[in-house]
């Protein structure tokens, strides 16, 4: 058994890197079944759970309220939890932990970034995001704006973060199960795609709240015991596992402090910058604000959803050090050639860096505990995409068809239907982008939405809120600045001119790796100017209304009673 | 909403003193996440050995507890928001709702 996982985790790691669909193809035969048996009955069971709390979220969701916000009847502490298991990605366990296994010190920064985004979301945006929409944040920045042009600057921000985010969780889907179940990478697409169009579709936000929650205990629970059991070994002392893990690790001592991920300062803070505010421009998590009752419990949830991730990246820390230790020693973790007694402690090991986490797992808890690691890690990618879709078929149901299409004159029924066919076309979609992209190099896609969300729905939003002077001309130039600097910056920087493009090393006409810098400081000079040289009639208008909504965002007066019941 | 209504909120001494409150405590804990988390990259950026040097006599660097603390200051600066915002300024939004339904 346990050289049969070897051969076929061989066998898939060569898939994935090669495209060797065929190597898959021909280890299936050999004992498929036998294969991760314990990782597929308790993702069974995960499905089968989920499933069965669709189906009771289905027969309540009747109003249109249901459907985009649960009613409006999450707690705080829900939503943190929702919140955490929306943002706490595959690519955040895997990838961050797969970075501090190969590179110490560098993962660390990675989850620093992605932390500080939410106290800006707290200080500046929840509560009047809360107090003034009511499904999307295109309420917001449509409020006293013409809703027409803005709601479909905001769709476009927002299925753009959602295409570049789905296409990335799709192969990084598609290659993991490949992996971790032995499935073909179309058939853990086609899985990903169906399981997350019934949630959405049938479930709506109910269940897909649920689903993250459920995924994001169990992501929670996972991750803490294996820190605690690769602290166990080292007597609860992470200075004995750090000094182990020096010894161990070919880089030595230079794990512990930074090393070559961040290069120039420019890029550095470009980074940084994108981390910080693309999360507070992500439209899947600015929608979860309109699941809970009030501004009180929307403050709430960010606090429990900031401590739970925080907490998750000091986990992830433990297991990437953890990996050092336990996996980079074993040779059976690692692709070992015939006849040879040496391996790259890095770059041979099965599968990729990115699975030691999964690795760990085994190396922790046994195969019992790596097929729950494993489902766990399809569950996580589940929700993701589930949380992705339903904020960008929202985006296209209530922005662009009920307010831009139909004026307004659409009955909730319609609005809801309307909303759960986008749903199922999001969804061939994305399995359909996800297996275009299968040979792709992706990793530079979820770093583009960060930095287009950071430089269109971030600027716009804020900017609605705090600046009285601005107007629909002035934010849909500087939005429209943002969205087409961000994408024509990585296109131009190496990430995609070089690595996707194969242009030659160093011909990239922009030099740092991120543009959010850029992009996002053009995008807010762009609002405020154009705002401030449109003197139209509209514009005064806009300003004026500007004290009403200002009155509404501090108190919540007049806020969307969510729930309809 | 009513014209009238915002009118007398904005008139209300009561609410200018709630936005003045909350924009310059919401304003303060802002630029110190910035400045921690900042300050923790221009770190990375310029001072790498600095981060890299080991504490007394083991291998655990000066980088590990700083990057710790940006992560738990985070989760404090959330606490502290929170705890004023649902509290202290809830309540005076409350007592001027109440004062200007009348």
């Amino acid at each position: 058994m346990r050289a049969l996982v070897k051969t076929f985790i061989a066998a898939g790691a060569l898939a994935g890197t090669a495209g060797a669909a065929l190597a898959a193809g021909a280890i299936e035969g050999g004992g498929q079944q036998a294969l991760n048996l314990e990782a597929i009955i308790m993702f069974g069971a995960f499905v089968l759970f989920t499933l069965g709390i669709t189906k009771w979220a289905a027969s309540r969701t009747k109003s249109a309220a249901d459907f985009y916000t649960a009613g409006g009847g999450i707690t705080g502490f829900q939503n943190g939890l929702a919140l955490a298991g929306d943002y706490m990605s595959a690519a955040s366990f895997l990838g961050i932990s797969g970075l501090v296994f190969s590179t110490g010190y560098d993962g660390l920064i990675f989850s620093v970034g992605w932390l500080v985004g939410w106290p800006v979301i707290l200080f500046l945006i929840a509560e009047r995001l809360r107090n003034l929409g009511k499904f999307t944040f295109a309420d917001v920045a449509s409020f006293r704006l013409q809703p027409t042009p803005i709601r479909i600057l905001a769709a476009i921000g927002t299925l753009t973060v959602v295409a570049f985010y789905l296409i990335a969780q799709m192969v990084g889907a598609g290659k993991l199960i490949e992996l971790l179940f032995g499935l073909p990478y179309l058939y853990a697409l086609i899985i990903v795609g169906a399981l997350m169009i019934v949630y959405v579709a049938f479930g709506g936000m109910t269940a897909t709240t649920w689903v993250q929650i459920i995924k994001a205990i169990m992501l929670l629970g996972g991750a803490t015991f294996m820190a605690l059991a690769v602290l166990a070994q080292f007597g609860f002392s992470p200075e004995a596992l750090f000094k182990r893990a020096t010894e161990i690790h070919p880089k030595g001592g230079a794990i512990m402090g930074p090393g070559g991920l961040v290069s120039d300062p420019v890029s550095a803070i470009s980074l940084g910058l994108a981390l910080m505010f693309g999360t507070a421009g992500l439209p899947h998590i600015l929608m979860r604000f309109f699941t809970v009752a009030d501004a009180k419990e929307a403050r709430k949830s960010v606090f429990y959803a900031t401590g739970f991730i925080g907490y998750f990246y000091i986990l992830t820390f433990i297991i990437g050090f953890g990996g050092i230790v336990l996996l980079m020693n074993d040779p059976t973790y690692y692709k070992v050639a015939q006849g040879a007694t040496s391996y790259d402690k890095i770059k041979d090991i099965l599968g990729g860096t990115n699975m030691a986490a999964v690795h760990l797992s085994k190396a922790v808890g046994g195969s019992l505990f790596l097929g729950f690691i494993s489902a766990v890690a399809f569950a996580t990618i589940l929700a993701v995409v589930a949380g992705l879709t339903l904020a960008g078929a929202s985006a296209v149901s209530h922005d662009l068809y009920a307010s831009v299409i139909a004026k307004g004159n659409v009955s909730e029924g319609k609005e809801v239907t309307i909303s759960k066919v986008s749903s199922v076309i999001i969804g061939i979609i994305a399995v359909a982008l996800g297996y275009l992209f299968e040979k792709q190099n992706v990793a530079f896609m979820v770093g583009l939405a960060f930095s287009v969300a950071a430089s269109i729905n971030f600027p716009v939003l804020l900017m609605s809120m705090f600046y009285k002077d601005m107007t629909t001309r002035g934010a849909l130039i500087g939005g429209f600045i943002g969205l087409i600097s961000s994408v024509s910056l990585v296109i131009l920087s190496s990430t995609v001119w070089v690595d996707v493009l194969g242009n030659p090393k160093g011909s990239a006409p922009f030099p740092y790796s991120n543009p959010a810098l850029f992009s996002m400081t053009a995008a807010f000079l762009g609002i405020w100017l154009f705002s401030k040289l449109d003197n139209s009639a509209q514009a005064q208008k806009e300003r004026a209304a500007y004290d009403a909504q200002a009155v509404r965002s501090e108190t919540g007066i007049g806020i969307a009673k969510a729930s309809a019941h | 909403m009513d014209p009238e209504l915002i009118a007398k909120i904005k008139a209300n001494p009561q609410y200018n003193e709630l936005v003045r409150k909350r924009s310059s405590f919401a304003r303060i804990l802002t630029v110190m996440m910035l400045l921690i988390y900042f300050g923790f990259v221009l770190l990375v950026a310029f001072n790498k050995p600095l981060l890299a040097t080991p504490l007394a006599g083991g291998v655990t660097t000066i980088g590990i507890p700083l990057g710790v603390f940006v992560i738990v200051s985070a989760f404090i600066l959330t606490g502290i928001y929170v705890r004023r915002a649902n509290g202290e300024f809830d309540n005076m939004t409350k007592e001027i709702i109440e004062k200007v339904k009348k």
